[in-house]
């Protein structure tokens, strides 16, 4: 009795490691995550505490849920090593694709399960499209995507505030959160990467060196 | 649920997250719309939804009520006359497989695009497969659809 108590003992141990192992080392939590403004309140001059606050938004920025759409070319990228779209979409007039093969030829309003398929899933939004092409990120360093970011000859218009909402609110952005079965989201939530940008504007939105 | 294809009222019984190509294969009996990778990525399960083309496969029919879908037996309209005098005229079908797909993505194309140049071509038609690879001949028949719309 003594020894069948402790094999099930020991069957449940090792059943609780073998589910809860691969899953705690394979979010990494460290790079997973991303930090609250306060934790960034050790950091007295004002300037290098925007500069770091960005470099947090930075995890998200440059996450290929977000960076596979801000080609810096006419053809967006996919998968976590950002490979070429296939299908060979280009991004045509208006980001939305060519004639007779439009983002919403595939793309629907929200993520279509495949559970037979090896890709899980089809991402989908009501906005689906491409950053236009001055807001593209691919190949650029953090501090060159900063500044663009703030300029709004290349950020369609946008004052900090308008970039905020972007960020913080945008559903589209948010799709980054919720990218469907097989895809990893973005760092975070989306809420607290509005709050690390509107932390990084109210310090002055320095940007790091490009 | 309800949905419309080819101007035809259809009550179906199944699961909203059923992808629309099983519903017009299995349910409503169209069987012209094909199965190639079922996950949108060759083109074989091309429609049209309120007039743009949509890939049936991985759209669930939950999307589709009130919306206007048609399908290969139901195109129509001069592009799709055009489309259809030139690929018997050039003789484009091998297996044909692909080809319900290939020919809603060209009306589709057309539709939009009168005069499409070759790269038009190319990046309309890029997200249909054809194993047969009869694409020059489907470039061609695209020209020469283009060429009897004008006037």
């Amino acid at each position: 009795m003594k020894s069948l108590l402790a094999l099930s003992i020991a069957g449940l141990v090792g059943l609780s490691v073998a589910i809860i192992g691969p899953v705690a080392f394979g979010q990494q939590p460290a790079t997973r995550d991303l930090r609250a403004p306060v934790d960034f309140a050790s950091i007295q001059d004002r300037t290098q505490r925007s500069v770091a606050l960005f470099e947090e938004a930075g995890k998200v920025i440059t996450h290929p849920r977000c960076a596979n759409c801000h080609p810096a070319g006419d053809r967006p990228s996919q998968g976590m090593d950002m490979h070429p779209h296939n299908p060979p979409v280009v991004r045509g007039e208006g980001n939305m694709g060519a004639p007779g093969l439009q983002c919403t030829t595939c793309h629907g309003e929200k993520n279509a399960a495949i559970p037979t398929s090896s890709i899980r899933s089809i991402p989908g939004n009501p906005q689906w499209h491409l950053a236009p092409v001055e807001m593209a990120w691919q190949g650029k360093s953090l501090g060159a995507i900063c500044e663009q970011i703030k300029d709004p000859a290349r950020n369609g218009g946008r004052d900090l505030a308008k970039i905020h909402e972007h960020m913080a609110s945008d559903d589209l952005v948010g799709w980054g959160w919720n990218p469907g079965d097989g895809r990893e989201p973005a760092p975070g939530t989306q809420a607290r990467f509005g709050e690390i940008i509107q932390a990084w504007i109210d310090t002055g939105a320095a940007c790091p060196k490009p | 649920m309800r949905i419309s294809v080819n101007g035809q009222a259809h009550d179906l019984d199944v699961d909203p997250e059923t992808p629309l190509l099983w519903a017009l294969r299995d349910e409503i009996g169209l069987t012209g719309t094909k199965f190639g990778c079922g996950m949108a990525q060759c083109g074989a399960c091309m429609v049209h939804v309120d007039g743009m083309p949509i890939r049936s496969c991985v759209t669930p029919v939950s999307a589709l009520e009130g919306r206007d879908i048609v399908t290969i037996e139901g195109i129509s309209g001069k592009e799709a006359d055009a489309v259809r005098q030139a690929w018997v005229a050039l003789d484009v079908s091998q297996c044909g497989y692909c080809q319900s797909g290939q020919i809603m993505s060209a009306v589709a194309l057309l539709s939009v695009e009168p005069k499409p140049d070759d790269k038009a071509i190319n990046d309309g038609m890029a997200g249909n497969i054809c194993r047969c690879a009869t694409y020059p001949k489907i470039r061609a028949a695209i020209h020469a659809a283009a060429k009897s719309l004008e006037g």
